[in-house]
């Protein structure tokens, strides 16, 4: 049986990235809560850019309205959290989880079912015109911000941390905050399930080959449309569920969110190769943890850190970390 | 005229500006190996392309089992008990050969015995079964193509130029394994290579300008070097 070649080298890049960065940062706890934040933040990023990476390449469509559902989904968790603020303030991180779940799944369900109707009213008419799909989906999320100031008004909204969450862990001399371990499990365990679901399961492999050649899997008697309904509306409560994640890390919550991370939710998805999960993974955790670690060596540099790893990357594989 | 499981009567397809099929007749006998001959560009890949519903036709009506599906979706087509081996292969090339076939099995776990027999005329798929399908060569990506297409009993097989590009014992390898199939399932073989299908056909239909310009036994085209020219001209001579 000939041996099947696997490309390592993305995988060893988010490693590699990090013990280069050891003796520059020079101090073991600053490394320490410099890299957890990052890792953090990065997994926040592949939650939000998953859904859009899937979509782009399952449906060719160029869904730059993809910020609204962050930004609906975070809003939608409030009506669960704002009822259930004695669960937050307890003092039982039970009842704070409990009442966060619930607050994720309410704004799942929300963001799915707000990406059933867009697929359908939006997308629908502009299947393979990417110049329309362009205008149209940026249109929608205009439309979509402004729905959100008429029912929770153009303030900006608090959204405080369940109080098991807050504050930090001391290991040694390094400080980790809470929430954001809980970012990486929630993150982790996304990849886990996608990566599952896209490799164990029919489902998976039919939207794996419907990502290749959609054409074909018609050809052998699949229905198409149906499975990109389902991962519009999938990608679109992945969203939902990053704008929770997003909006609890920024403790406060406004119409545009969504809209202001997708900068970094395109390059996420450009530099991990359009399409693909894994590679999205990759670059959403290199993405996050240039942008720590260029923050604290060069401040400067991190306004332009997305960037020149994007260009960096892109030069070395033209197609993503995903295709050599 | 024998019973004809597919039949295409008048059909016109439009790619675009450009009008292809021009009123294409086509019957294809049941249980019968049909092939469909032409050159580069006479229509032939969008005859099957239209049949499939790939490309919707314009006018005319193609009917499979006595039943109109010109207007039916490429899904529901598949369904009706048509498999489509296309130029390109489009095999899935991330997917393992496994996953492919697995794909391609749509009523449910794939046949232990219908496995086997299709290992018999293509054992280089066993070999690569947990391979990624884009890393095989030309002709083993075709043998995938063909056998993802007949993983499950369907009535018809639409093949379109499976030789395109393969050396002459991958060639020799598939023409076996098309003679396998001859008995199990009704073929329509879309080729340029005359001397690949000439020992293969029962029917032949030659096109030319998005027209069926002949039909007949291909036992009769064998025989006839005239009227061979006279329809296939140069690309029969540079096939023999």
């Amino acid at each position: 049986m000939p041996s099947v070649p696997r490309d390592y080298i993305p995988m060893l890049l988010v490693p590699a990235l990090m013990l280069a960065m050891l003796p520059l940062v020079g101090s073991m706890p600053t490394w320490v809560t410099l890299t957890v934040a990052g890792l953090a933040m990065g997994m926040m990023i592949f939650i939000m850019s998953s859904g859009l990476t899937l979509v782009f390449g399952l449906m060719d469509v160029l869904n730059f309205g993809h910020g609204a559902f962050v930004s609906v989904g975070a809003f939608a968790a409030t009506l669960v959290l704002v009822p259930m603020q004695g669960w937050i303030e307890a003092d039982s991180l039970g009842q704070n989880l409990a009442a966060l779940g619930l607050a994720i799944a309410m704004a799942m369900a929300v963001t799915a079912a707000l990406g059933w109707v867009f697929e359908r009213v939006i997308i629908m008419p502009v299947y393979g015109q990417h110049l329309k799909q362009i205008l149209i989906t940026m249109g929608g999320m205009i439309v979509v911000e402004q729905m959100i100031h008429v029912v929770w008004g153009a303030d900006h909204l608090p959204m405080p941390l369940p109080a098991g969450l807050r504050g930090a862990f001391v290991v040694g001399d390094a400080a980790i905050e809470k929430y954001r371990l809980l970012a990486v499990a929630v993150g982790l365990l996304v990849f886990l399930v996608l990566t599952l679901v896209l490799n164990r399961t029919k489902l998976g492999l039919l939207i794996r080959a419907g990502v290749e050649n959609g054409e074909m899997v018609e050809a052998l008697g699949y229905r198409i449309r149906r499975l990109f309904v389902a991962v519009f509306a999938a990608g679109s409560a992945l969203a939902g569920l990053g704008g929770v994640m997003w909006g609890l890390y920024k403790e406060t919550l406004t119409a545009s969110m969504g809209g202001e991370v997708m900068v970094m939710v395109f390059i996420t998805i450009i530099i991990g190769g359009l399409g693909s999960v894994g590679g999205c993974f990759i670059g959403a955790l290199l993405m996050a943890l240039t942008a720590n670690y260029a923050g604290f060596l060069a401040p400067k540099l991190a306004l332009v850190s997305h960037i020149v790893l994007m260009i960096a990357i892109l030069l070395w594989r033209p197609a993503g970390l995903s295709r050599k | 005229m024998t019973d004809a499981l597919l039949k295409l009567s008048g059909v016109h397809t439009h790619i675009g500006e450009y009008h292809i099929l021009q009123g294409v007749d086509l019957a294809v006998p049941r249980g019968g190996l049909a092939v469909l001959l032409g050159r580069n560009g006479a229509g032939k890949t969008t005859t099957l392309r239209t049949v499939m519903g790939l490309w919707q036709a314009s006018a005319g009506k193609v009917e499979f089992n006595g039943r109109d599906i010109s207007k039916l979706r490429t899904p529901d087509i598949a369904q009706a008990g048509i498999a489509y081996v296309p130029e390109s292969m489009a095999v899935f090339s991330a997917l393992t050969v496994r996953e492919n076939l697995y794909l391609a099995a749509r009523n449910g776990p794939m046949d232990t015995a219908r496995l086997e027999w299709i290992f018999s005329f293509f054992p280089a798929l066993k070999k690569f079964w947990n391979y990624p399908a884009g890393n095989l060569s030309g002709g083993q990506k075709q043998m995938v193509a063909i056998a993802r297409a007949i993983i499950e009993p369907r009535e018809l097989l639409l093949i379109d130029e499976p030789t395109k590009g393969l050396a002459p014992a991958i060639i020799q390898n598939l023409a076996d394994a098309i003679r396998q199939l001859k008995g199990q399932t009704t073929v329509l073989l879309v080729e340029q290579n005359f001397s690949f299908v000439r020992q293969l056909g029962d029917t032949v239909a030659v096109m030319d300008d998005g027209r069926i310009v002949h039909s007949g036994a291909m036992a009769d085209l064998a025989a006839d070097r005239a009227l061979q020219e006279r329809l296939l001209g140069l690309a029969l001579d540079s096939h023999q």
